[in-house]
């Protein structure tokens, strides 16, 4: 439904984002996962046509969206980061305008109006200025904006920015149930939001994608890597390095704030390879050296630690990244997907996940 | 054509609400009014004083005395409040980030422009019609020839739909509205001096050039109720450039 080829986007000397490749099937929803600045907004403005790349194509439903802007916009609907909404109109009226430049013919508009408004749950305040409305029901606005011509793609940037967590769980219902009618691309810099929706992820960072895989399986893949926390009495530079010199061990870094005791004591976590169990080795090697060990642990990775990590490492991404690390996580060679399910570069023994 | 309709109600109703407008057209009818009162006083003065001292009175008449002065007048004032009518329009879009609905729905940047344009320009005929009670009040109390005051008002409308197209493009060039009406006014301010540039060098062929380039020479001939081809053309060329113009930045907007 989607092939983005090869874009990228430059501002003088800044490259926004670089050699971006990717592919959505109809039906799919797909989150573009990456912290601020990554090149998420980007990407999307370049996708709606809002923004020209550099170089690169992207193909919408078939139209190239240079050659034909307009039947790729006709089948678009966006929401952008900032709202695109007029405050002196009343939500009604502003659903209504759209819906007309959009080109929803005359004798469906009304329909269309309202459908789009009860799908948003807007009912109440239909007849409001948007100006006076609050910011969950502006961003509504912007949703049912995005929604009025039932077009088959819908591009969403940061769909729940700004809500409260009620109305974020409402926002995701929503496009939970907007997935098969609709191909749907969003924005997040939020995990667990693009595990609860989408079906694949992927993730961006500096303008470069970094990984595209499925939500449970960046999750499986996530989890594996893991911690040791350490808290020392007596830390010694030497038994840094002599850790850092295990068999594993990726990295060895001292950690602010007090141990869990309250103390101050210096706290060190170490990064391991993941699979490999070092805790033993670790704690061996610092009784022998007297490091005056207070305290052992293993701390399953948080997806957003991993995600951090991943993001922070892609600058070295494109040599290959240090031993043992899952494949995937390398800088991916472009693939088309295929099948939603399975395209992890590089993974083996990955059938099956259906 | 539908598309354009809805840019153009879009633009009128959210004109029509906004105090910008009122407040615009209220200054105004005020100081064209209190333009026109003195000129009518003064008017009057004159007749009685020649009245009295039993002079021949040349020939006086209501339209050379009265109207054609106010009229003129009332293109002087457009000069100052058209920029504050336009500014909006394009730089305000691009503000509220609304211009990104714009650039991603289905419409052209042609439908975009003509829509925003019909949109001022109807606002302003509105404007200007309510000074049609200049020459109604006059024909109240004396004899006044209506074709000229017709041709008056059509040199008034096109030169204001200049004004127009030029603050449509200021407005085009920026996202603040103030920059937008000073780029404008500075515009048409210059374009309006330049037949004063052309009176000083009159005698060479470059200050007939720079004359007939003055928008103001144009609308003297429609104010002495003459319309010649060569203004309409004139001013209708010049509103055409400004849009081309205004469709110009708004293209290559996109690419930055």
């Amino acid at each position: 439904m989607i092939e983005a080829d090869q874009l990228t986007k430059r501002y003088g000397a800044l490259t926004a984002i670089e050699q971006v490749t990717f592919r959505v099937d109809a039906g799919e929803v797909l989150a573009f996962l990456g912290p601020n600045g990554a090149g998420k907004t980007t990407t999307m403005r370049i996708l709606t046509g809002s923004l020209p790349a550099t170089s690169g194509r992207v193909r919408v439903a078939g139209y190239d969206i240079d050659e034909s802007p307009l039947e790729v916009k006709r089948r678009i609907g966006y929401l952008p980061e900032t709202l695109p909404l007029y405050p002196e109109m009343t939500v009604t009226e502003y659903v209504r305008y759209v819906a007309r430049i959009k080109g929803v013919s005359r004798s469906s508009l009304r329909q269309a109006v309202d459908q789009a408004l009860e799908r948003c749950a807007l009912g109440q305040v239909r007849g409001r200025l948007i100006g006076n409305l609050s910011r969950g029901y502006r961003q509504r606005v912007g949703l049912a904006q995005a929604l009025i011509h039932d077009p088959p793609v819908l591009i969403l940037d940061e769909p729940t920015g700004g809500l409260d967590p009620k109305q974020i769980i409402e926002i995701r219902e929503l496009i939970k149930t907007l997935a098969g009618a609709h191909t749907v691309i969003l924005s997040t810099h939020i995990l667990p939001e693009a595990t609860a929706i989408c079906q694949r992820v992927i993730i961006i960072h500096k303008g470069r994608v970094v990984a595209v895989d499925t939500p449970e399986r960046l999750a499986t893949q996530l989890r594996g890597a893991e911690q040791v926390r350490v808290a020392l009495r007596r830390p010694t530079d030497a038994l840094r390095e002599a850790l850092s010199a295990l068999p594993g061990v990726m990295r060895v870094a001292p950690e602010g704030g007090p141990s869990s005791h309250g103390e101050e004591i210096p706290v060190w976590v170490i990064d391991c390879v993941r699979g490999q169990d070092i805790r033993e080795s670790v704690a061996r090697m610092i009784v022998q050296a007297d490091g005056g060990l207070v305290e052992l642990s293993a701390v399953a990775m948080s997806l957003e630690e991993v995600f951090l990590q991943l993001t922070t490492d892609a600058d070295r991404a494109a040599e290959p990244l240090p031993d043992g690390r899952p494949a995937s996580f390398q800088a991916l060679p472009p693939e088309p997907a295929v099948d939603p399910h399975s395209t992890s570069a590089g993974m083996t023994g990955a059938g099956g996940a259906d | 054509m539908s598309k354009l309709l809805a840019i153009f109600s879009r633009e009128w109703r959210s004109l029509l609400v906004s105090p910008i407008a009122a407040v615009t057209i209220a200054m105004f009818l005020l100081v064209s009014g209190y333009l026109f009162y003195t000129i009518v006083i003064t008017a009057s003065v004159q007749t009685r004083m020649m009245l009295r001292m039993q002079q021949m009175i040349p020939q006086m008449n209501i339209n050379d005395v009265i109207l054609t002065p106010s009229l003129r007048n009332l293109s002087v004032i457009l000069l100052l409040i058209v920029p504050i009518l336009t500014m909006r329009t394009l730089a305000e879009e691009r503000k509220q980030k609304t211009s990104e609905l714009l650039l991603t729905s289905p419409v052209t940047v042609t439908q975009i422009v003509l829509g925003k344009y019909c949109a001022v320009l109807a606002l302003y005929a509105l404007m200007l019609g309510l000074t049609l009670y200049m020459p109604l009040l006059l024909s109240r109390f004396g004899v006044i020839s209506w074709w000229p005051v017709l041709s008056s008002y059509l040199g008034l409308f096109l030169v204001g739909a200049v004004f127009l197209s030029v603050g449509l493009l200021a407005s085009s060039l920026t996202e603040n509205q103030m920059i937008a009406a000073i780029t404008s006014f500075s515009l048409l301010l210059v374009m309006w001096l330049l037949g004063w540039a052309g009176a000083v060098t009159a005698d060479s062929q470059f200050g007939t050039l720079l004359t007939n380039l003055s928008i103001l020479q144009h609308l003297n001939n429609f104010l002495q109720g003459l319309i010649d081809t060569k203004d309409v053309v004139y001013l209708l060329g010049l509103v055409a450039i400004g849009l081309f113009l205004t469709h110009r930045v708004l293209e290559s907007q996109r690419w930055r």
